[in-house]
């Protein structure tokens, strides 16, 4: 590769930053109260990318399995708590944690490891430097796509509730019954991959591949990684949504075939 | 015979009684003493202990839906799922026939659902329980909503089936219903159940 790749000084980001004092002065002019949220933000992301980079740069040079192994636990612990905190109802007990967390861990690294192990293969297998990225772009997506699935779940069976009883009272069995809610629910998870496939390159320039092509690599190049990507993720959301919807619909029922709306919190 | 034993959940004493093939059960009590309670335990719809049979079978033997296909439970604001009457119905010419003794014509299995009154959805329920010919139909409130006439077309019916062998429990407010459809009566206060000696 002979393309250049422009380093940035921290001048560069200085200056950027005016940027944001821009902001924060449009705030105060404007009465928006928002100046100390931005200054706030900014250097919330400052400092916590800042952090990031440091374990990064320790986990590409150690190429330790078991590190490796802990920082992609504690990516998917943060996806399980973010599903969580997206929930307007959730199931009682260890379920609200429980289930979107190991549908995210399920998805994430089943994709992850097929990536890793068919059209990646960096040597060693685990190598930090391939596997970390990848699997944080597959959370993110899967993690998005399932909360919406299991929120439109449980917000809406207690709107569906009439009928899916009556179902269940002439003798439909659960699966039946929860079908047409778990049809939607689904559909609800999987449109925005739908929607990120169709406007990538037309409305959107995927950040991925736009970041390859800043950093030198051939256009030609820089889209075929990102249509790897765009298929783990929709592979990823596919299974995380699937898995964590049927999970919940079960729970939502029990094997004598009835409505267990007991399961669900109060909202 | 449909054979009860210490039937019991949140929300209800347990219960013993026996009805034979064609007989009805009125349940009577106010509003919130438990009579929905009864017919959904009986059905197994809720998380409920005891020990209930029809004809020798026993209920938790057989698989759930299995069981409510024999012992239908009719909710008195019954579900829908689809937007047309013909919807609900897995054959409906089939049921189309059970129309006209509920006083319902035949044409409205092709109207939606969002045009119809309270009373018509309720035979239309009525009608898509009895298509299915259960040998124990559970009615919730089966004639609230409904004017004389058709409350007339719904007791025929009714007992028609049950001079055919169904036996029916069913809740009421009214007495008269009680007296005029029920061989026998059960009264239920605050979960408590006493049969009433006729």
């Amino acid at each position: 590769m002979t393309a250049t790749y422009i380093s940035l000084d921290y001048s560069d980001l200085a200056l950027a930053a005016l940027l944001l004092v821009l902001n924060a002065g449009l705030s105060i002019w404007l009465r928006l109260s928002l100046e100390r949220q931005f200054l706030i933000a900014a250097a919330r992301m400052c400092v916590q990318l800042g952090l990031v980079s440091l374990v990064l740069k320790a986990l590409f040079e150690l190429v330790s399995p078991w590190l490796t192994a802990l920082a992609v636990l504690v990516m998917i612990l943060f996806a399980g708590r973010e599903v969580m905190g997206r929930q307007e109802r959730r199931f009682r007990g260890l379920w609200a944690y429980g289930l979107g967390t190991s549908s995210v861990l399920f998805a994430g690294t089943l994709v992850t490891l097929f990536a890793l192990s068919t059209q990646i293969q960096p040597d060693p297998w685990y190598h930090p430097r391939y596997a970390i990225p990848l699997l944080g772009m597959i959370l993110g997506n899967t993690m998005t796509g399932i909360s919406v699935g299991l929120n439109t779940l449980t917000s809406q069976i207690k709107r569906e509730r009439p009928a899916i009883e009556t179902m269940l009272a002439l003798g439909e069995t659960r699966r039946t019954a929860f079908r047409p809610l778990v049809r939607a629910s689904v559909r609800t998870g999987l449109i925005p991959i739908v929607n990120a496939m169709s406007a990538a390159g037309v409305v959107s320039l995927p950040g991925m591949m736009t970041g390859q092509i800043l950093s030198g690599v051939d256009p030609l190049e820089a889209i075929k990684y990102q249509i790897l990507i765009m298929f783990l993720i929709a592979g990823g959301t596919g299974i995380g949504v699937v898995t964590a919807v049927h999970t919940g619909a079960r729970r939502l029922s029990d094997t004598r075939h009835r409505l267990r709306l007991d399961r669900l919190a109060d909202s | 015979m449909l054979h009860i034993r210490n039937l019991s959940r949140p929300g209800l004493d347990p219960l013993d009684f026996d009805l034979a093939d064609g007989e009805a059960l009125a349940v009577l009590g106010p509003s919130g003493s438990g009579k929905t309670l009864l017919l959904r335990a009986i059905a197994d719809l809720d998380p409920n202990d005891g020990e209930v049979s029809l004809d020798g079978a026993n209920r938790g033997a057989m698989p759930a839906p299995a069981w409510r296909r024999q012992v239908t439970y009719l909710p008195a604001e019954p579900g829908w799922w689809g937007d047309r009457v013909a919807d609900h119905f897995p054959e409906p010419e089939v049921a189309r026939a059970l129309f006209p003794p509920l006083s319902l014509p035949v044409t409205m299995m092709e109207r939606p659902l969002a045009e119809l009154s309270t009373g018509e959805r309720h035979r239309i329920a009525l009608a898509r329980v009895l298509v299915q010919s259960p040998k124990v139909l559970l009615l919730d409130e089966p004639t609230s909503g409904l004017d004389q006439g058709s409350t007339r077309g719904v007791e025929a019916m009714l007992r028609e089936r049950m001079s055919a062998g169904m036996s029916l429990i069913f809740s009421t407010h009214d007495e008269d219903l009680a007296k005029r459809l029920g061989n026998r009566r059960m009264r239920v206060h605050k979960g408590q159940v006493e049969m009433v000696e006729s």
